[in-house]
């Protein structure tokens, strides 16, 4: 509860930082159609070729879309920047400041930061999603959707606990933005189902750089493509990852030293 | 023309030292530069395989080649300028620039030339890869040859020009993320990265040879792919000299209005 509260407090003071430069917003409503209207423009191409897709209809294809800028959404919006706070007071020396704080230091790290106009790819996303599943009808049921929002969180936990070992990294390497760079380019390919990629590439888009957990397992959730056994996987994976992650975290706080503070 | 060329000699040697103490910047930066084409090499390959073979004009094979050779052509014409030329700005490290007595362009270009040299060959060995992996076919005449080196050369200056002059934006602008993005997301569907022009509208098409992305990437790609007749080849190049001056006017206009507009904000 008390993480609850602190939570708004910090979205509140982003808001509040965030409202006096207004402009931003448009700029980012810009940036967030623009990008939308080259994926469906991609999509009617390619969809004027083919009825489908490796098996996936287009409307399912616009559900995963949906679900690629709502997951996107919610990584630029919390997560990274999050991270790119730890990356930075660890380089800084200023994560003193986080840890002499009453809380968890880790949680307060992690909502440090809110870039608050990604809401605009989050809105963007739900609104695509529900569009397609308007158009997939009954086939989507409440079994479904549950299944789907278990994957979603599940998805965001592997997404969050990865980066945070990643931005972890940094307690032993003070460079360590490049394999953040990585992870990006590698997120552009999860704009299409992963089953449709070569092998290596599938395995590693789903357990090198954890992607196809954050999108295409959901999709899959709501198109009724999954099966038991990733449904599991996706689960313990997201409860070893954040038990790993926080010994991660642990173990480099036992080795920083506050350097240059 | 004696001090350009010992200008760039020297800048090749800095410069060529410096991207090796950045390499794993520039492997990072090749993940992406191979990441895009591939997948949109396998979406065609899906389409293509699930209608018999091919679609339009080109069968699975031919797609292999195009996003091959695409992303090769992508590799040697392609610029980080747009990011940087903000952080010059504004840093105001682009003052130190200013008072050398040559123009700013002639050490980004030898910059840009050598991290090429330095990436290539992984490129190259890449590319040699993927093309057996996706059984790529690909059988120009030896004229096309010929034509695709001046073809791929003038692709690069003119997207380096073109590229310099809109990262001049930073002059009067601090939000060029805007006009960046706006302009990759041009480039990634007129410049043929997304699917080859010809299976798009012909309207689109249109456009698409009317603006000078298709002359920055997609045109080498065709003639090495055997697409052009040679008169249509010997026009497509008559179009990026074009470009080239249109380029050149434009930089010099503009770098002009913009070094009158600097004001040094940050150093």
């Amino acid at each position: 509860m008390n993480y609850l509260r602190l939570f708004v407090v910090f979205f509140r003071v982003s808001l509040m930082g965030e409202l006096a430069y207004r402009v931003n917003f448009f700029v980012q409503l810009f940036q967030s159609f623009l990008s939308l209207g080259l994926s469906l423009i991609g999509l009617a191409v390619i969809f004027s070729f083919t009825n489908t897709l490796g098996g996936w209809r287009p409307d399912e294809v616009l559900a995963l879309v949906g679900v690629y800028f709502l997951v996107g959404g919610m990584i630029s919006l919390i997560i990274q920047p999050g991270m790119q706070e730890l990356i930075d007071s660890v380089r800084h020396g200023t994560l003193d400041f986080a840890l002499t704080k009453p809380e968890d230091a880790q949680f307060i790290i992690s909502i440090s930061r809110v870039e608050i106009w990604s809401l605009i790819d989050i809105l963007m996303g739900i609104g695509v999603l529900v569009f397609a599943l308007v158009r997939m009808g009954e086939r989507v049921g409440g079994w479904e959707a549950a299944i789907f929002i278990l994957m979603l969180l599940a998805g965001g936990v592997i997404i969050y606990s990865f980066w945070l070992i990643l931005a972890a990294l940094s307690f032993w390497f003070v460079r360590v933005e490049n394999i953040l760079t990585v992870f990006q380019s590698m997120f552009e390919a999860g704009r299409w189902p992963i089953s449709l990629y070569p092998g290596w590439l599938r395995y590693g888009l789903t357990f090198v750089i954890p992607v196809a957990f954050a999108v295409t397992v959901p999709a899959e959730a709501l198109t009724g493509r999954l099966n038991w056994e990733t449904l599991l996987i996706a689960v313990a994976l997201a409860v070893v990852l954040f038990i790993g992650s926080r010994l991660f975290w642990r173990a480099g706080l036992r080795h920083y030293s506050g350097a240059s503070a | 023309m004696r001090g350009l060329v010992e200008l760039y000699t020297q800048q090749f040697k800095t410069t060529t030292a410096m991207m090796f103490q950045y390499r794993a910047s520039l492997f990072i930066w090749m993940i992406g530069q191979v990441l895009e084409p591939l997948v949109y090499l396998v979406i065609w390959t899906i389409v293509s395989n699930g209608s018999g073979g091919s679609v339009g004009s080109y069968t699975t094979k031919e797609f292999a080649a195009y996003f091959i050779v695409l992303m090769l052509v992508n590799q040697v014409t392609y610029t980080w300028i747009m990011y940087d030329f903000e952080y010059r700005i504004r840093e105001g490290t682009l003052s130190f620039a200013l008072l050398k007595p040559v123009h700013p362009i002639h050490s980004d270009i030898a910059d840009n030339l050598s991290s090429k040299l330095i990436t290539l060959p992984i490129m190259i060995i890449i590319a040699v890869g993927l093309a057996v992996a996706f059984h790529a076919s690909i059988s120009p005449p030896l004229w096309a040859i010929g034509v695709f080196i001046p073809a791929l050369l003038l692709a690069f200056l003119v997207r380096f020009l073109m590229e310099w002059t809109l990262a001049q934006a930073a002059f009067w602008t601090t939000r060029v993320s805007a006009l960046n993005q706006t302009y990759f997301m041009m480039m990634l569907f007129l410049s043929g990265q997304m699917v080859p022009l010809v299976l798009l509208p012909y309207p689109v098409q249109i456009v698409a040879t009317i603006l000078p992305f298709r002359w920055m990437i997609s045109f080498p790609v065709e003639i090495l792919l055997g697409q052009h007749t040679p008169v249509e080849a010997l026009e497509g190049l008559g179009i990026q000299v074009a470009w080239l001056i249109v380029g050149t006017i434009l930089l010099r206009f503009v770098w002009r209005a913009g070094v009158r507009a600097y004001s040094a904000v940050g150093a």
